[in-house]
């Protein structure tokens, strides 16, 4: 019966070693293509995070039903919706100016990127500020708009899990046809070549 | 004379295609699932690393901080899962960028937005982004990513935000 709960170092490395290889393959080590796609010519970010979404979610449902994973045996993060609200825009904010979010700057620097250094000096530094901001005021804004009835859509919403697969997989489509069309209207996706050469446009 | 240069410079291979890769991403993370009970993720090392790095720059002040202090009695980073799997993600990538002929070392932005722009551009995405990571308790691929995989509410509101967000800052803004 999964998951099996382990939290050992062989774990960790092959999760991270997958995780940085898919990464950089999909060219998430590029800031140029990453923030490409806020500039709509490369939909890159939004279609493989989407379909990663989509498989992962299926996979989960499926193991659930096959009887392999115990159910509610996943983390599922709690929520709060102001904190998710206003992080959510902080690090799009950050990804949008400084090319990276926190886990593509790790690839981004072990693809030869000093930038992406720069960025994760950054990332310490505003860990340090929230530290350092910490306390009753910023917890109370934190724990704004939680909802109480569960966490999933299924539990917050009354939302089914098979409706809400569908409803990802049918956006899933969507963001694929929408950014095709978009990529093609514009200099479309940054090829690996302008990606290696440093960003240019 | 191009062959000759050409010695020198292994072809650059083209990036996977987004739904190989999403494929891949998602079974990936499908695997974490399973092996650990939860995703995957990135800040939780680098705020276990401040924590630590706070107890060698700072001792008093950290073990004090309502937020560092009780980090640091977890002991140093290397005890948890995530600082191992984001040791992963930097092998993986070398791994990748190195046979793909993609590893090149450089200051990337510089040839768009000069040296000194990108510098301050690179600092303040990153202190936005530590910032914002912390008030969400998750960043891109801990919340967004492995959040929305289980259907949780707070990752559809995380990524909703932070691709809003980052249209508007990415016009207002050229960082990169």
């Amino acid at each position: 019966m999964f998951p099996l709960n382990d939290a050992g170092v062989i774990s960790g490395l092959v999760c991270g070693v997958l995780f940085g290889f898919v990464l950089e393959n999909a060219g998430f080590g590029s800031p140029a293509k990453l923030t490409a796609q806020f500039q709509l010519r490369d939909w890159s970010v939004f279609k493989v995070m989407f379909t990663a979404i989509v498989v992962a979610a299926f996979g989960l449902y499926v193991l659930k039903l096959a009887g392999l994973l115990q159910a509610d045996s996943v983390f599922v993060p709690t929520a709060l919706l102001m904190a998710s609200a206003m992080g959510g825009a902080l690090v799009g904010a950050g990804f949008a100016v400084g090319g990276y979010c926190p886990g593509t700057s790790v690839v981004g620097l072990f693809s030869g990127r000093l930038d992406a250094l720069v960025f994760l000096v950054g990332l310490l530094l505003g860990t340090v500020a929230f530290a350092g901001f910490y306390g009753p005021a910023i917890e109370g804004i934190m724990a704004m708009w939680e909802i109480e009835a569960g966490d999933t859509m299924t539990d917050a919403f009354g939302i089914p899990e098979v409706a809400m697969l569908v409803i990802l997989a049918a956006a899933l489509i969507a963001v694929f046809f929408a950014g095709s069309w978009f990529e093609r209207r514009s200099a479309g996706p940054v090829t690996s070549d302008q990606a290696v050469a440093g960003s240019t446009n | 004379m191009s062959l000759s240069s050409g010695v020198h410079h292994r072809a650059v291979k083209p990036f996977w295609p987004p739904l190989l890769a999403g494929v891949a991403l998602g079974l990936v993370l499908l695997l974490t699932f399973v092996l650990t009970g939860h995703g995957l993720g990135a800040t939780g090392a680098s705020t276990r690393l401040t924590a630590w790095l706070g107890l060698h720059a700072a001792p008093a002040a950290t073990q004090a901080n309502a937020y560092l202090g009780p980090m640091v009695e977890r002991g140093n980073p290397l005890s948890s899962w995530i600082s191992w799997q984001v040791i992963g993600v930097a092998i993986g990538a070398l791994v990748a960028s190195f046979m793909a002929g993609r590893f090149r070392i450089q200051f990337d932005g510089v040839r768009s937005v000069g040296g000194p722009r990108r510098l301050v551009t690179a600092l303040v995405g990153g202190l936005m982004a530590g910032f914002g990571a912390r008030v969400a308790a998750g960043c891109t691929s801990g919340l967004g990513l492995s959040g929305a995989a289980t259907l949780g509410v707070a990752a559809f509101v995380f990524l909703a935000l932070f691709f809003a967000t980052g249209l508007i800052a990415s016009r207002l803004v050229k960082g990169v």
